[in-house]
């Protein structure tokens, strides 16, 4: 991440991940038509329920059921708001996730083993390390062996999903860690798994228990 | 749904000053050059005309063409002379029009 992109992201009003937070405030704000709560009639004020949340994420829910927070919202959605869940990459799911993420901007991201899902970890980290596609790369090979060197004129980054949701450049929008996920993987010849799978969830707990510890800087610009 | 922020300085201003205004608002800035993985093409859709008026003048205006981003952001400076409101509005394409105003509060 050029210094550029740094400066875009550290200014507020330059980061354009901001205006989906505008978004999704005002979405958290406002009732559905069917006369069910807005997300503020159950939560309340979003500084305040919101704050650590996106840290603490993917999470085991009390039914036992391991949910990342697009999964969760969209759980409100369908239980609480009897709507149906707006679909994963909508610019709305994205808005509303990225006012709640912003509620743990500068904390640090909390270790999934240490929150029982140990088994998600490992089954994240042997995916990590699985060979995939026409190329035969698994994750680690290039965002462990070759961090900080160049593939195709942009640099390897480690792979520390900290500021997700994320405004890329390159996609000139909006755009989840599965979406990034996805984009790794057409770059290998792989074929990507369904949106929402729970391949794509243990591969996002093996991430967070990797950067476990880091301060989380979302909702982030990326190249 | 459109959002826009419009960033005026909150430190106090007095008349004379340059201040800098910083708009941004949410479009996707699609150029019409793009196809589909079917191969259709997206129509385009874009900002054509961003105007501030201050006080009820024009102080500036831009006329955008597809190689503007998305999310244009624009920041631009105008000397302050009395407190009044800065109205942006967007005009677009597919009758896109958008608008929001600050305040611009002059001491001295």
């Amino acid at each position: 991440m050029g210094p550029e992109a740094q400066a875009m992201q550290r200014d507020d009003f330059s980061n354009p991940a901001m205006l989906g937070v505008a978004a999704g405030e005002a979405a958290w704000n406002s009732a559905p038509a069917n006369g069910k709560p807005a997300c503020s009639g159950c939560h309340g004020d979003i500084n305040a329920t919101m704050r650590g949340v996106d840290a603490r994420y993917p999470a085991r829910q009390a039914n036992g059921a391991v949910m990342d927070l697009t999964g969760r919202i969209q759980t409100c959605q369908s239980q609480h708001q009897a709507i149906t869940p707006e679909p994963r990459e909508s610019a709305g799911l994205l808005a509303l996730q990225a006012a709640v993420a912003l509620r743990s901007r500068g904390m640090q991201i909390e270790a999934p083993a240490s929150r029982g899902l140990s088994e998600a970890v490992s089954r994240g980290e042997a995916l990590y390390r699985q060979r995939l596609g026409q190329l035969n790369l698994s994750c680690a090979q290039c965002h462990d062996d070759h961090w900080g060197r160049s593939l195709g004129g942009t640099r390897i980054p480690q792979g520390h999903p900290t500021g997700y949701p994320i405004f890329r450049l390159e996609w000139q929008a909006m755009g989840s860690l599965q979406r990034r996920l996805r984009n790794c993987f057409t770059g290998v010849r792989a074929e990507p798994f369904p949106a929402g799978a729970s391949e794509w969830i243990d591969l996002e707990i093996y991430l967070r228990q990797r950067a476990a510890g880091m301060a989380s800087d979302a909702p982030g610009v990326r190249p | 749904m459109t959002t826009a922020m419009i960033l005026v300085p909150r430190t106090p201003i007095r008349s004379g000053d340059v201040v800098m205004l910083k708009a941004m608002i949410s479009h996707p800035m699609e150029t019409g050059y793009r196809r589909t993985e079917n191969g259709e093409e997206i129509p385009r859709n874009i900002i054509r005309r961003m105007i501030c008026r201050y006080d009820g003048v024009e102080v500036f205006s831009v006329e955008m063409h597809q190689a503007i981003a998305a999310n244009p952001f624009m920041s631009f400076g105008v000397v302050a002379t009395k407190t009044g409101p800065v109205e942006f509005e967007w005009v677009g394409d597919n009758g896109f029009r958008h608008r929001q105003s600050a305040q611009l509060t002059v001491t001295g």
